[in-house]
């Protein structure tokens, strides 16, 4: 397979407008995936699949990922002015992180045994815009994956061709997997309770540990 | 009530005596049908109790039923969904008194291993009443062979007359249990507090 | 005097011919779990079907996120609970991938011993139950069943549990064979041809199986590959993809067998092709029976509890009994996953339930339901 920088030039030449991104992987053992913009995702896609070097005919694994705001402390160097003159100090810094909901693509080639290539898609922020492409007009296999993904996270998918809950009731009205997602507070009953879990225990028996 | 010794001496005479309420229990503890209702991996077991190494058939339980109209055993083996429950209890509704339930796997007793799932109910005992309960992960066929004689001593002890009889013979007992309905967020009802009320926490630290 | 009985004509009943609206499921006798299709039918046959699942959505993946990475291990035995220990190996791969783990000889061949044994046994599972939804009310399933019991002796045996086994370690094997144990999945391996001879003595010719599954339920390679059909249903329509041989893992590389491949695609061809991969299975099993070295069975450096592996990512995928069964795992540095996916063969299978049924009668839905091969621990996780 080529390498991902090679991939990116031929994605951004085949599908004009296209922004490419490397996001390398924590662990460099393990491949890096192509960040794409969602306006050009399809075709960007479309090119994976049909290019007859890459043939990228396979979609295996369509997965979703919550990325909620961190704060982050970092303590990086910066040049300050002290006493006259300047050198550089260590100083703890606050950021916060992007917040978005992520779809992760893994790609295969199932006629040229080769794979993986990863794509990755970020929603804008996890509130109001969070609508991706839909690639299953692509790659068939992504049907009920983003459906899933609709469900449990509650990226839309445009251009899908039957967006509705797969796993959860159609009355249900969160999304689950999100990670503040809040659970219905139905275990009362532990055995060794303890910490939050008591003190969310004792709150179901008002007049002490009866019920 | 005869004598234990004179229906022995009886029985080697050749003269078989019984009471009604002996016969009509005898009768049914022997041939009762399972529901064919398996949810998850306990199923599975439940399936290798009804094949040839274990053999539910030598209980009497051989046939199961696929319809609950004509079934008096259900054996909740696996998992009870809240997406799930009410069809649970819709099928257990629609089975004919007398009726029983088996808690097949710790799932279906208390949510098991899955317990803090959101999706998860944490046993089939919130809505429907249930006779017994099988712990196990899954639980050999074995075990659930011991549920099933378990059961047909409690049918063998079951009155039909006076105080405390049977369910099915005693007008005044429910009918049929309350469906669950899709909340926003959760079953509405989350238990049915006629059937089945938290546990007392017995440690106060 | 016999006059024939003629209706009386219905004044102003013109019925146009609405479609029937049929739910099967989610408790039907069809014995693959809760799992239900809604189907549109004119007369018997099928316009539209469309399956509806989540009835055993368990939350398999927001508990991982709750657990350490071994405690997940138990949970993934009872995602696909007919295969207890590829799911294992399949996580465990995952791992060995996140943390560049590697795994001793002998654990390598353990695990190939047990997961071959494990398709012997999800394949005769999967035909029993296929005959039985076609009506054989339970006599293959008996003789499939059977030899089950002898294999899940042997798992009881080295593992303690008949179904739920939580065998496989990242980095190796839980504990070692017992001694005697290899004799005895020798006798078992020698014993499973004469089994696969009968069944298909009785199955492979018999007319009723193959009027009811020849030509019925086709699945052209092209939407299989498309569709990200994987597994025996792939190779079924044609396609040459086994994981085994793609990427080689384990030691699969130096096993040598055959993937049989199907011509058209149809609901015989998946019942064949589940009978010559037994027979393939066979083949490995001896292999590896024959070569397994002596050696450690976990590696030295391997960190069970309290593994916190470096912030990264990584995807293991095996072949499993009923297709590619992948993990998808994102690691923040923490003993607990940030994102644990399971890559479900049997839901992205069931894409492609609708296309095959369309055209076919109702009964013909249940018989092609049965040669996908689903189970709902999987699906719905």
């Amino acid at each position: 397979m080529e390498t991902l920088e090679q991939l990116k030039a031929r994605i951004e030449a085949a599908a004009p407008g296209v922004r490419v991104e490397i996001v390398p992987n924590g662990n460099p053992a393990n491949p890096a995936s192509l960040l794409v913009d969602g306006g050009h995702a399809r075709a960007a896609a479309a090119f994976l699949r049909d290019d007859p070097a890459l043939a990228f005919d396979y979609a295996s694994n369509v997965t979703g990922v919550d990325w909620p705001e961190r704060t982050v402390r970092e303590r990086i160097k910066v040049k300050r002015m002290a006493g006259g003159v300047e050198r550089e100090v260590e100083e703890v810094c606050e950021r916060k992180t992007p917040a978005y909901l992520e779809a992760v693509y893994h790609l295969y080639s199932m006629s040229r045994k080769d794979g993986p290539l990863i794509l990755r898609l970020r929603t804008e922020n996890r509130t109001d815009r969070v609508s991706l492409p839909s690639l299953t007009p692509v790659w068939r296999s992504c049907e009920f994956q983003e459906r899933e993904i609709f469900d449990l996270y509650g990226i839309v998918f445009e251009g899908h061709p039957d967006l509705r809950r797969i796993l959860m009731w159609p009355e249900f009205a969160d999304h689950p997997m999100r990670k503040d997602y809040a659970e219905p507070d139905d275990y009362e009953y532990e055995p060794t309770p303890h910490d939050a879990v008591l003190a969310r225990a004792r709150g179901h028996y008002p007049g002490g540990t009866q019920p | 009530m005869i004598e234990e010794g004179l229906r022995q001496e009886l029985s080697r005479q050749g003269v078989v005596t019984t009471t009604l309420e002996e016969l009509y229990n005898w009768g049914r503890k022997n041939s009762l049908w399972p529901l064919q209702f398996g949810l998850a991996c306990c199923a599975i077991e439940m399936i290798a109790a009804s094949m040839a190494r274990f053999d539910i058939a030598r209980f009497g339980a051989e046939v199961f039923r696929p319809s609950p109209r004509q079934a008096d055993l259900m054996i909740v083996a696996g998992t009870v969904t809240k997406k799930m429950a009410p069809q649970i209890v819709r099928l257990y509704n629609q089975m004919p008194e007398p009726k029983y339930v088996i808690a097949m796997g710790v799932c279906a007793i208390s949510g098991g291993p899955f317990k803090e799932g959101y999706n998860v109910l944490k046993g089939i005992d919130r809505y429907i009443p249930v006779d017994v309960h099988i712990p196990g992960c899954p639980p050999r066929p074995e075990a659930l062979l011991q549920a099933l004689m378990t059961l047909q001593e409690k049918i063998g002890r079951q009155r039909l007359t006076g105080e405390g009889r049977a369910r099915h013979l005693d007008a005044d007992a429910p009918g049929e249990w309350p469906i669950p309905e899709f909340g926003k967020h959760d079953l509405e009802p989350p238990r049915n507090p006629a059937l089945w009320q938290p546990p007392a926490m017995t440690r106060s630290e | 005097m016999s006059a024939r009985f003629s209706p009386p004509e219905l004044a102003g009943t013109d019925f146009e011919h609405p479609l029937l609206e049929v739910s099967l499921g989610p408790h039907h006798p069809s014995t693959h779990g809760v799992f239900r299709m809604d189907a549109a039918l004119d007369g018997e046959t099928v316009v539209k079907l469309k399956p509806v699942f989540g009835y055993l959505h368990r939350n398999h993946e927001k508990i991982a996120e709750k657990c350490s990475y071994l405690g997940s291990m138990p949970f993934t035995d009872r995602l696909d609970y007919m295969c207890s220990l590829t799911n294992n190996w399949g996580y465990a791969l995952a791992v060995e991938k996140l943390t560049g783990l590697a795994v001793p000889e002998r654990a390598e061949y353990i695990r190939v011993i047990l997961g071959e044994l494990t398709r012997l046994i999800n394949h005769s599972a999967v035909v029993g139950f296929l005959l039985q939804d076609m009506g054989a009310m339970g006599t293959p399933l008996m003789y499939a069943f059977r030899e089950r019991e002898k294999i899940l002796d042997l798992f009881e045996s080295l593992t303690g549990a008949r179904m739920m086994c939580n065998y496989m370690r990242f980095g190796g094997c839980r504990c070692d064979l017992p001694p005697g144990w290899i004799g005895q999945a020798r006798g078992v391996a020698a014993k499973f041809p004469l089994f696969l001879d009968e069944f298909e003595a009785l199955l492979t010719g018999n007319e009723i199986l193959k009027a009811r599954t020849e030509g019925v339920g086709v699945l052209t390679p092209e939407l299989a590959v498309n569709a990200g059909v994987t597994g025996p249903m792939l190779r079924a329509s044609g396609v040459n993809y086994d994981i085994r041989k793609v990427d080689a893992y384990g030691v699969y590389g130096r096993m040598d067998f055959r993937v049989p491949l199907g011509e058209r695609g149809d609901v015989f061809d998946r019942y064949m092709i589940r009978i010559l991969e037994m027979r393939e299975s066979l083949k490995i099993l001896d292999q590896a029976l024959r070569d397994i070295p002596d050696g450690p069975i976990l590696n030295l450096n391997a960190k069970l509890r309290n593994l916190r592996p470096k912030p990264g990512e990584a995807y293991g995928r095996i072949e499993g009994p009923k297709g590619e069964l992948g993990f998808y795992l994102i690691s923040d540095g923490g003993p607990n996953p940030y994102r644990y996916r399971v890559r479900p063969p049997s839901l992205i299978n069931l894409t492609v339930l609708e296309d095959m049924c369309l055209g076919q009668t109702i009964a013909d839905a249940v018989v092609i339901l049965g040669s996908v091969d689903i189970v709902l621990g999987e699906v719905d996780r």
